[in-house]
């Protein structure tokens, strides 16, 4: 076990974990955050998305020790229910979801993948896309969701 | 039933008598009280239950501040069904929706409404019984109520927001909270209580945002993997290395000194670890030291399909003519073929995941199926004692593991009488799940010389193990099996005639046939001499319930079918099927879904079509789910990559007719989901196996459609019909998409490909076996 600190949507917090246990595991048990989830344990479905500096992770995969005093978003981090951020008023506007357990990895993962490349194509988008899965298959409305976050018509 | 599951089924309070009652037809009368001291059987469900469904307050609870709190035994599994049931009460209340909030499926307070499943929760609540039919009830209660109060006629009143006024007389008003005054209504269910003619519905058909979307899309929303009880700790399961394995020896030193180690838990084959950390658990089971003994070996995967063809089997006719032999042989021609389907996987997108505290003989569960009668048999407490809280889980389809990891938690939570949390693996979920059955179907058509269709002839062989726990077989499911309990037991038996009503028996008849049983024609077509015979063999897999069960797989060989026959006769397609259907709300469906699609009349394959290159063409589909649950027709327009073999769908259109439609936009996302998780499975979705084990056990092995892949637009037809009962809509477009895909193949190469999934592989094969 060791002391591992990380900011997490903002607020700075100490863990006394094994410094190997996968970043989900301490947000969504150590800090009880509901937005990343269990969805493979194996890197291969986007459901425990984060952002860190930026970029699309999946923290299924990532030792909490590699994340130390980086700044962590979660799904939560970004807007709230009175005001959600605009790739989240996308996804409600399109009333994008089924079950709704796949959206923190799709809204995380389209999110990192635009500001980094704001004008990018379709085919850019779905390349990006290609490793989140929503297996209740809201698949066309979750990317007319996208596009209208990237069209910037709910900013 | 075995002894152990005599044992525990006694023990869990249950009596022969109630078993006859619960597995069977009769039902029990009720007392006065809404909660009745022992188990009693729902008058429409198969699950034992102390709320009795006949009282009023059993469902609807009004506040004094006019809030309503409304009971359902149906819940969301992410199709929308909270929204569209919270519509319906407050339409029937005459209320707002945001003044209803609606129970899912606590044990402890809620009607037990048996399964969510089959496409019955809008029935079941809409129709004329249940939720709907109590806010009517409470609704005229409460108008009756005013009448007296107020000294007038029922027809001198006026309702409006919970408001009830004396029309003319503004001073005259009561709102629902002043008349019940903190009391509860203390009446039977009205079954003659007047239900609101849809041209007065305010809520009700109307496209109103689902009420839990906002929470989902901010991370807000609790979903049962977010549960957290105080002094909750974490379990993990070992499930065995081979199917059929069995467990020698668990070596508890070898993880005892593990940070955060409570205990190993074993129960017959069943083992778990429980830890403080749900790391530690995951860590824990890699390091224990396990024996098994070999497994019981598996029939090859390749060989599957004759496999099953070769084995003892429980037969049944769903119609027999008995003429269908003399038609074949006096056919002017004769339309042979066999279609293929595998097993495939809920593949829920969360693994499945319960939290259980076992205390003394107080049972909680907070599970996404309420699943109380199995867990009360495993730990041997009686069924009143086991509450489950529902909370929302990943999306299902089905029988995911929902069942199998409550079973886990509470097997955990039992041995270490602390709250216990478990979320399954990724591969124990996939390696071990409830799969949708496998299928071989053959099938001969007669037809005369102008093309017409005059004999079907239908025999086909699936795969059954297990299924849905019900009251009594919680050996149905992985952990129920490992614990010690069978699974219902399986026993060849050779086809009776069929009896009763024509029943279409999960789609086996094609809607072509007119289903003829007991002297009365229940099909959806035209064809009489009709023959259509099923066979179940012992499944090596557990088997249950994966959306459109059996129904998907039969209505692929009988839509492909149809489409071959069409060709081979040069008829169109959507003609060709006009002309075999007698049902009219199947011939409008299919109507619509050609006018939407812009159908061309012409027989199909498309002329002309290129054999490098891409190839496009279009195919449909339709079918009657279930023979009375949902008409459904589709159009696909598919590209075939002719140098690669994969195949992508561009356009679908679908027409659907459910009845009155309680939420328009919900069902289009029911039906755009439907499509697409249908089109993944056809595609490329198929268990696979080697001699001892399940492989496919990731989405690197068990390959689903993603978010990268190109989706078709899809455009969608709903026919609202206020003229009908509501039946089902959530699997209604899964049904069709197989076969419509199958016959846009077809259509653009003119290779028939009878197997799923359509992989790059196979149709390039085919493809490859047509230039040959």
């Amino acid at each position: 076990m060791s002391s591992i600190t990380l900011t997490v949507n903002g607020k700075s917090h100490t863990v006394d974990v094994d410094p190997a246990t996968p970043l989900l595991y301490v947000l969504s048990d150590d800090l009880a955050l509901r937005g990343p989830k269990f969805g493979c344990g194996l890197g291969q479905c986007g459901a425990c998305t984060v952002i860190v500096k930026g970029r699309a992770l999946r923290s299924c995969v990532t030792p909490v020790s590699s994340v130390s005093g980086a700044d962590v978003t979660t799904l939560e981090g970004l807007g709230t229910p009175e005001r959600p951020h605009p790739i989240q008023k996308a996804f409600i506007d399109e009333q994008a979801a089924q079950c709704g357990f796949c959206l923190s990895g799709v809204i995380l993962t389209a999110k990192a993948l635009l500001d980094q490349n704001p004008k990018a194509s379709e085919d850019e988008i779905q390349q990006g896309m290609s490793t989140v899965l929503c297996r209740c298959f809201t698949n066309v409305r979750m990317l007319h969701a996208i596009k209208r976050y990237q069209a910037g018509g709910v900013r | 039933m075995t002894p152990d599951a005599k044992y525990a089924f006694d023990r869990a309070g249950f009596s022969r008598r109630d078993f006859l009652k619960t597995s069977g037809w009769l039902v029990v009368s009720f007392g006065a009280a809404s909660v009745l001291p022992g188990v009693a059987q729902g008058p429409f469900d198969t699950r034992p239950s102390h709320i009795d469904p006949r009282r009023l307050d059993s469902w609807i609870a009004i506040a004094g501040d006019g809030k309503v709190t409304a009971y359902t035994g149906k819940c969301d599994l992410g199709q929308g069904m909270f929204t569209a049931q919270t519509q319906l009460v407050a339409e029937e209340l005459s209320v707002a929706p945001a003044m209803v909030t609606l129970i899912q499926c606590d044990t402890s307070v809620c009607p037990d409404q048996g399964t969510t499943s089959g496409s019955q929760s809008t029935p079941t609540n809409f129709n004329e019984r249940n939720l709907a039919q109590a806010a009517a009830t409470a609704r005229e209660a409460l108008l009756a109520m005013a009448a007296t109060r107020f000294g007038v006629g029922r027809d001198q009143l006026t309702l409006d927001a919970g408001v009830i006024a004396v029309k003319g007389d503004t001073s005259k008003r009561v709102t629902y909270g002043e008349l019940l005054s903190g009391k509860t209504f203390n009446l039977q269910l009205d079954d003659q209580a007047k239900r609101k003619p849809a041209s007065e519905w305010k809520v009700l058909g109307k496209p109103i945002p689902r009420l839990d979307m906002t929470a989902m899309a901010t991370g807000q929303f609790e979903f049962v993997h977010n549960v957290r009880v105080p002094g909750m700790l974490h379990g993990a399961v070992v499930r065995p290395p081979e199917v059929g394995a069995t467990l020698v020896s668990v070596d508890e030193d070898s993880v005892r000194n593990l940070p955060g180690f409570v205990k190993v838990v074993t129960r017959k084959n069943f083992v778990g670890i429980v830890t403080e950390k749900p790391w530690q658990a995951r860590q824990a089971v890699q390091k224990l030291q396990i024996q098994w003994n070999s497994g019981s070996g598996l029939p090859t995967w390749r060989e599957f399909y004759d496999f099953i063809r070769k084995q003892p089997s429980r037969d049944a006719y769903v119609v027999n003519s008995k003429d269908v032999d003399e038609r074949l042989a006096k056919a002017s021609s004769v339309v042979k073929a066999t279609y293929l389907h595998p097993y495939q996987m809920h593949g829920s997108m969360g693994t499945s995941c319960a939290v259980a505290d076992v205390q003394g003989p107080k049972v909680t569960v907070w599970s996404a199926y309420p699943t109380r009668s199995g867990v009360a048999m495993l730990l041997g407490v009686p069924a009143d004692n086991v509450r489950v809280v529902f909370v929302r889980g990943a999306g299902c389809y089905g029988i995911n593991g929902a069942d199998t990891v409550s079973y886990d938690a509470a097997l955990l939570s039992q041995a270490v009488g602390k709250p216990v949390r478990v979320q399954l693996s990724r591969q124990d979920e996939m390696a071990w799940e409830n799969y949708g059955f496998p299928y071989v179907i053959d099938q001969r058509v007669a037809l005369d010389a102008d093309g017409t269709i005059v004999a079907w002839d239908c025999e086909s062989w699936n795969a059954s193990l297990g299924g849905r726990p019900g009251t009594n077989t919680p050996g149905n499911v992985v952990t129920g099996m490992l614990a010690g309990f069978s699974p219902a037991p399986f026993a060849p038996r050779a086809a009776g005639e069929p009896g009763g009503r024509f029943n279409n028996g999960s789609n086996a008849a094609p809607s072509y046939v007119i289903g003829r049983v007991g002297g009365a024609a229940g099909g959806a077509g035209v064809v009489a001499s009709e023959r259509v015979l099923t066979h179940t063999i012992a499944s090596p897999f557990f088997t249950g319930p994966l959306r459109s069960p059996s129904r998907l797989q039969n209505t692929f060989a009988h839509e492909c079918l149809m489409d071959e026959i069409a060709a081979q006769v040069k008829a169109d397609p959507v003609d060709f099927r006009m002309r075999h259907v007698s049902d009219q709300r199947l011939k409008h469906t299919i109507v619509e879904v050609a006018r939407a699609a812009k159908w061309q009349a012409r027989p199909s394959p498309k002329p002309g079509a290129s054999r490098t290159g891409v190839a496009s063409g279009r195919g449909m589909a339709c079918v009657v789910y279930e023979g009375d649950n949902g008409y459904v027709a589709i159009v696909a327009d598919v590209a075939v990559n002719t140098a690669t073999g994969k195949v992508t769908a561009q356009h679908l259109y679908v027409a659907q007719d459910c009845g009155p439609v309680s939420n328009p936009d919900g069902m289009r996302n029911q039906l755009e989901g439907g499509a697409l998780q249908g089109l993944s499975r056809a595609l490329g979705e198929e268990v696979t196996w080697d001699e001892r084990k399940v492989t496919s056990i990731d989405w690197r092995t068990y390959h689903s459609l993603t978010l990268g892949d190109a989706m078709p637009t899809i455009e969608s037809v709903l026919i609202d019909r206020h003229d009908t009962e509501a039946t089902g809509a959530g699997e209604t477009a899964i049904t069709v998409i197989a076969a419509a895909v199958g016959n846009a193949i077809f259509d653009a190469t003119g290779v028939r490909v009878r197997q799923i999934p359509f992989t790059p592989e196979r149709v390039k094969a085919a493809l490859t076996e047509r230039t040959q």
